[in-house]
């Protein structure tokens, strides 16, 4: 238990050191959803935007913190050949997963705990929500995110890498119904963004979060991509 | 050992032992590193066995690196991370064998250990690297290049280090290309070449009975006129100074041979800088065997 204990204390220890780590998991989802719930400039299809901004923002900072963080630190791992170095200790790696995993969800936690009283001082009033249901959508988009974020980490040149990522985060941002309403879409576009990790989360979280039942379309995308994802990431994944 | 077509590693076979520290030789693309890679459990050879300890590296990783430090080339170590974390990391993943603050005070790194990874010098990551393979208290280490960009005071930390080691009945396997440097630390040898061994045994035994006479000077001379003059091979090494020239003259050395070659470089009015006869150095050594085996 020590090993991974000091593992998943050291995973915090440099998120907490890097800046730019802080930035996309906290910084951008609270500016995003600070400055569009007051400037009303979004095509977000509510009378309030706040209301359709919150679950949006919750899957995005779930999409951040489990695809695109945990991606680049581990793309960045690779070639600094931390992992390697790891690899012949006794942590072993499942421990290190274990650990890898336990980080993303301590920084969730933190995530959530910041972004949604900072949404309900917004006046977010999420009307019978079913947060169970909310939940388990964000365990099950982790999953996904993950899967996906550590598929380019696991393949691709620490440099490339941070780019790909970055890159499909803003693809991922505009066409996931979290900032930019499905019904804003063409029709083309919006077909390609229900198939996407980001476009099922939010939806599942629209839904569970203003009491309506989620289509069932959006939790099989949802899943499909966390059954996929981290298998195809594992059989992919080079660990230097 | 294969990578595509390439064979890295040819036929390769050799020991160590407990209390011994071993240097495995060979210039870089040699396949030293491919072999203590295997030994490490990260790559597993296309055909034959590796034994660490009794176990198999690559089937028993997590059991052998209980017992086992590693230092690798380069690198192993998140830029952003402070050195004391670090160490208390691999500590605490180690079981706690060893503490923190002592190991840095061991490898001369406790004025250091708040500064970043990032922020150290060459030497100073070497240091902080052999610090964390000996995080465990281990039963073998494999130290790959340990000294390399050191500089003459961390390398002398190391030499101590690893002596000590040693001593204390640990196994060190040392890969390096400096030949100088394992010439000063090891017990015993074994010189890598294009993926073969060339010679394998203590260092007494690797030089053989083989003498020379070794002499720098401020600028090039004619080695064939110096050999017809001395009826011995002269041959012209690489330095270990670049703005000096070093050359070798093989054969047993006596008196008057220096004699007359000193007198040879006063006649051409070259004057010599550093003068040593015995036994061949392990360079020598590895020309030799290379230019036999191309």
């Amino acid at each position: 238990m020590k090993p991974f204990v000091a593992q998943l204390r050291s995973e915090l220890q440099v998120m907490l050191r890097n800046g730019e780590q802080l930035l996309l998991t906290l910084g951008i989802p609270l500016i995003l959803l600070c400055f569009f719930s007051k400037v009303d400039v979004l095509p977000t299809g509510t009378k309030h935007p706040i209301d359709f901004l919150a679950p949006g923002i919750l899957a995005l900072a779930v999409m951040s913190s489990a695809m695109v963080a945990l991606g680049i630190a581990t793309g960045f791992e690779r070639s600094y050949k931390v992992l390697k170095r790891l690899g012949a200790t006794p942590l072993g790696r499942p421990r290190l997963v274990a650990a890898k995993t336990a980080a993303v969800v301590v920084t969730e936690v933190v995530q959530f705990a910041i972004l949604i009283p900072v949404a309900y001082a917004l006046g977010w009033r999420p009307h019978g929500a079913d947060w169970l249901l909310a939940v388990a959508g964000v365990v099950v988009g982790t999953i996904a995110f993950a899967g996906v974020g550590l598929v380019l980490a696991g393949r691709l040149r620490a440099e490339i890498n941070l780019a790909a990522q970055n890159g499909l985060y803003l693809v991922l941002l505009l066409l996931g119904g979290m900032v930019i309403s499905f019904a804003k879409l063409p029709t083309v576009l919006r077909a390609i963004a229900h198939l996407l990790p980001s476009g099922a989360l939010a939806d599942v979280l629209h839904h569970a979060l203003s009491g309506q039942s989620t289509p069932a379309g959006s939790w099989i995308v949802l899943a499909v991509w966390a059954v996929v994802a981290p298998p195809l990431a594992a059989s992919l994944f080079r660990w230097e | 050992m294969r990578y595509g077509d390439l064979v890295a590693v040819d036929g390769v076979s050799f020991g160590a032992d407990h209390g011994v520290i071993t240097a495995v030789l060979g210039p870089n693309g040699a396949g030293k590193t491919s072999t203590i890679e295997a030994c490490e459990g990260y790559r597993s050879p296309t055909t034959g066995s590796v034994r660490v300890l009794g176990m198999d590296p690559a089937a028993d990783q997590r059991k052998l690196a209980e017992q086992m430090g590693v230092m690798l080339q380069e690198g192993g170590v998140y830029p952003s991370a402070r050195v004391i974390d670090v160490a208390t990391l691999f500590c605490s993943i180690n079981g706690d064998r060893a503490v923190p603050d002592e190991l840095l005070e061991q490898v001369g790194l406790t004025e250091r250990r708040n500064a970043t990874w990032r922020r150290l010098s060459g030497g100073e990551k070497q240091r902080l690297s052999l610090a964390l393979a000996l995080s465990g208290k281990p039963e073998i280490v494999f130290l790959d290049e340990a000294t390399s960009g050191v500089d003459v005071g961390g390398r002398a930390i190391i030499r101590t280090l690893v002596r000590g080691l040693a001593n204390d009945g640990c196994c060190v396997v040392l890969a390096t290309h400096e030949l100088d440097e394992a010439e000063r630390i090891a017990d015993r040898v074994v010189i890598f070449n294009r993926g073969k061994v060339l010679a394998d045994g203590t260092l007494t035994e690797v030089r053989g009975t083989e003498q020379s006479i070794r002499f720098q000077v401020a600028r090039p001379l004619n080695a064939v006129d110096l050999s017809i003059h001395l009826d011995r091979p002269v041959r012209e090494v690489t330095s270990s100074t670049p703005e000096n020239t070093e050359y070798v003259v093989g054969g047993a050395s006596d008196g008057a041979l220096i004699a007359r070659l000193t007198a040879w470089l006063s006649e051409q009015h070259i004057e010599s800088l550093d003068l040593r006869a015995g036994p061949a150095r392990l360079e020598e050594v590895f020309l030799r065997l290379t230019a036999a085996k191309p």
